[in-house]
């Protein structure tokens, strides 16, 4: 069954309609039929009319769809011969993160991605997608293996933010993040990185530095969660779409922001309403990249990586 | 208790003995603010480390008179138009009328103990020391004048992390910083990282772990996610001195732990050690 959001609420009347004149109504009598076809427009207009003009808040929870396809859907969908590696070879193998070696269009890559679950027992499992520390070091410990062995490297960027919790912050969780920072900045192997639904602060940045940064359409990537923000700002953490309004947390915001390279369209409605339609415009645009930076001099590669970074921010010099 | 509130007190009241008096933020002790100072700002009870302007800072680790500032003219704006409550502009206006600073941090050129050294310092009391743009780019520049003259880094954390009114300019200048220092890395020219009071979110998730050396002044709290938020999200107590400078050393995350008044000595030896 399709999970409705809050702002979908017409549609879900009207799609029950339609899916209960489809499934109980005789075929052949044409009233039946005339009715068909004017939910059917009716339909098409209201899904058009809400998915438009999507809201900062609207594209969040969308990011955040329990039914988006995760990491491991387009690891499944995308790429071939995927060999998932496990374990930070320090302490334990963290299921919110998951990477190995795959190909792409023939071509031998590394795949590292944030995974999130699609029932409450997997979502335990994954840890909402949260990471520990074990998590960061296991996506460096696959990337390195890139760049030792010149494949190039693809992150999926989909988490609330790193785990908040005893053990991650006795383990280095703030060390685990910064030193992904520091070594994404060096490797010498291209990097394409695609913020895939929620890109949730350090915890997302964490896989995601790269040559080229891309969004799907509906994703988001901010500094904070709506939430958290607002917690802050109004003490307040029911104020999530207000924030996330503030925030300018949404693809085309960060594109504007000249943080981002492109953004991936998604099918109307959102990445899992069609899988199949999503993984083609999502392969497309992967390999687009690499094919641009494929070739590019290692020394030219590292300068125009460090320079993308190295430029970003705003202020002004008196 | 009739006789307790039958004399509110007024604000100027409180005003005036804030001015005299500070309570100490680990084991709340009242302190004369004048004895306070005399002691570096450090609590003559349980020896907490109270946050000091970057100024302070300065005075207390630099050789007298060997500080130039640099970058003194980037000023923040406001890149998202951010409004909460009140306008970031507004909230940046009134840090600087407050502070005296454009921004949260002071970078210069500095010897310590005669030992030149690229040295930044930020100011907590600036936007509770918040990493924006302006703090990045200045750390982005300590790197490459540092590279430029062949003398290492040192830099003093006291941040509530990520500035969240630059949106995702906030969170990119975590990688800025952290690329920066993988050509510091590169060019072998050490690091030096200490992490004051308190050093949290994305400052310690960047820069603030990634020091060749990494020293932590007593009972600092240095963290990721913050306490309150940790204590949220798991629902129990946190353990005793969880976070803490002594703790994050227990645990192997940390090199040393310094006393402000040895500070100056520890780094000048270090640089000395680094040089030769
Ligand atoms: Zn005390």
């Amino acid at each position: 069954m399709r999970h409705y959001l809050d702002f979908e609420g017409p549609l879900r009347e009207l799609e029950r309609e339609y899916e209960e004149l489809q499934r109980f109504a005789p075929r052949d009598d044409p009233k039946v039929l005339a009715r068909v076809e004017k939910l059917q427009r009716r339909i098409a207009k209201v899904r058009e009319e809400i998915y438009s003009q999507l809201t900062p808040w609207q594209k969040t929870q969308l990011s955040r769809h329990i039914d988006r396809p995760h990491t491991l859907d387009y690891i499944d969908l995308v790429f071939e011969d995927f060999i998932e590696l496990h374990g930070d070879r320090g302490f334990m193998d963290d299921p919110a993160m998951v990477g190995g070696l795959a190909r792409l269009d023939g071509e031998v890559v590394v795949v590292v991605g944030h995974q999130k679950g699609r029932d409450m027992r997997e979502m335990g499992y994954r840890n909402f997608g949260m990471s520990h520390p074990e998590g960061y070091r296991k996506a460096l410990r696959i990337m390195e293996l890139g760049a030792r062995f010149k494949k190039p490297i693809i992150t999926m960027i989909d988490t609330p933010g790193a785990y908040p919790g005893v053990g991650a912050e006795e383990r280095g969780q703030a060390e685990a993040i910064a030193r992904n920072l520091r070594e994404m900045a060096s490797f010498p192997v291209p990097i394409v990185v695609v913020v895939i639904g929620e890109g949730g602060s350090g915890g997302a940045l964490a896989i995601g530095v790269g040559d080229r940064m891309l969004m799907m359409e509906n994703a988001i990537y901010s500094v904070i969660s709506p939430e958290g923000c607002a917690a802050i700002v109004w003490r307040d953490g029911t104020k999530g779409p207000l924030a996330a309004e503030a925030l300018k947390l949404t693809a085309s915001d960060i594109l504007k922001l000249g943080v981002i390279d492109e953004i991936i369209p998604e099918p109307l409605g959102g990445a899992h309403c069609d899988y199949q339609g999503t993984m083609t415009k999502f392969k497309e645009a992967v390999s687009r990249h690499l094919g641009e930076l494929r070739g590019v001099p290692e020394e030219k590669l590292l300068l125009e990586r460090y320079n993308r970074f190295r430029q970003m921010g705003a202020f002004m010099e008196e | 208790m009739v006789w307790f509130k039958k004399k509110e007190v007024t604000s100027e009241e409180r005003k005036a003995v804030d001015a005299l008096w500070s309570k100490c933020n680990v084991c709340n002790e009242i302190i004369y603010k004048k004895e306070l100072e005399r002691n570096l700002n450090v609590c003559p009870k349980c020896s907490y480390h109270f946050p000091i302007s970057a100024q302070k800072r300065l005075a207390i680790v630099v050789d007298e008179g060997s500080f130039s500032e640099v970058d003194r003219g980037l000023t923040p704006v406001d890149p998202i138009s951010f409004r909460d409550i009140k306008r970031y502009s507004e909230r940046l206006e009134e840090a600087q009328k407050k502070t005296g600073l454009n921004d949260a941090f002071i970078a210069g050129k500095g010897e310590i103990h005669g030992c030149p050294a690229i040295i930044g310092v930020f100011d907590f009391g600036f936007l509770g020391g918040s990493l924006g743009s302006v703090v990045g780019e200045k750390i982005a520049r300590m790197v490459e004048r540092a590279m430029g003259e062949r003398v290492g880094v040192i830099i003093f954390t006291s941040s509530g992390g990520a500035r969240m009114q630059e949106g995702i300019f906030s969170l990119m200048q975590m990688a800025k910083t952290s690329a920066a220092l993988s050509l510091l890395r590169r060019e072998k020219l050490p690091y030096i990282s200490v992490l004051t009071d308190p050093t949290t979110g994305g400052v310690t998730a960047s820069f603030g772990m990634l020091g060749d050396i990494i020293m932590a002044e007593p009972r600092a709290l240095i963290c990721f996610a913050g306490p309150r938020v940790i204590k949220e999200t798991i629902k129990t107590d946190l353990p005793p001195g969880f976070q803490r400078a002594e703790h994050l050393l227990q645990h192997g995350m940390i090199d040393l732990i310094v006393e402000r008044r040895k500070l100056k000595e520890t780094l000048g030896r270090l640089l000395d050690l680094f040089s030769h």
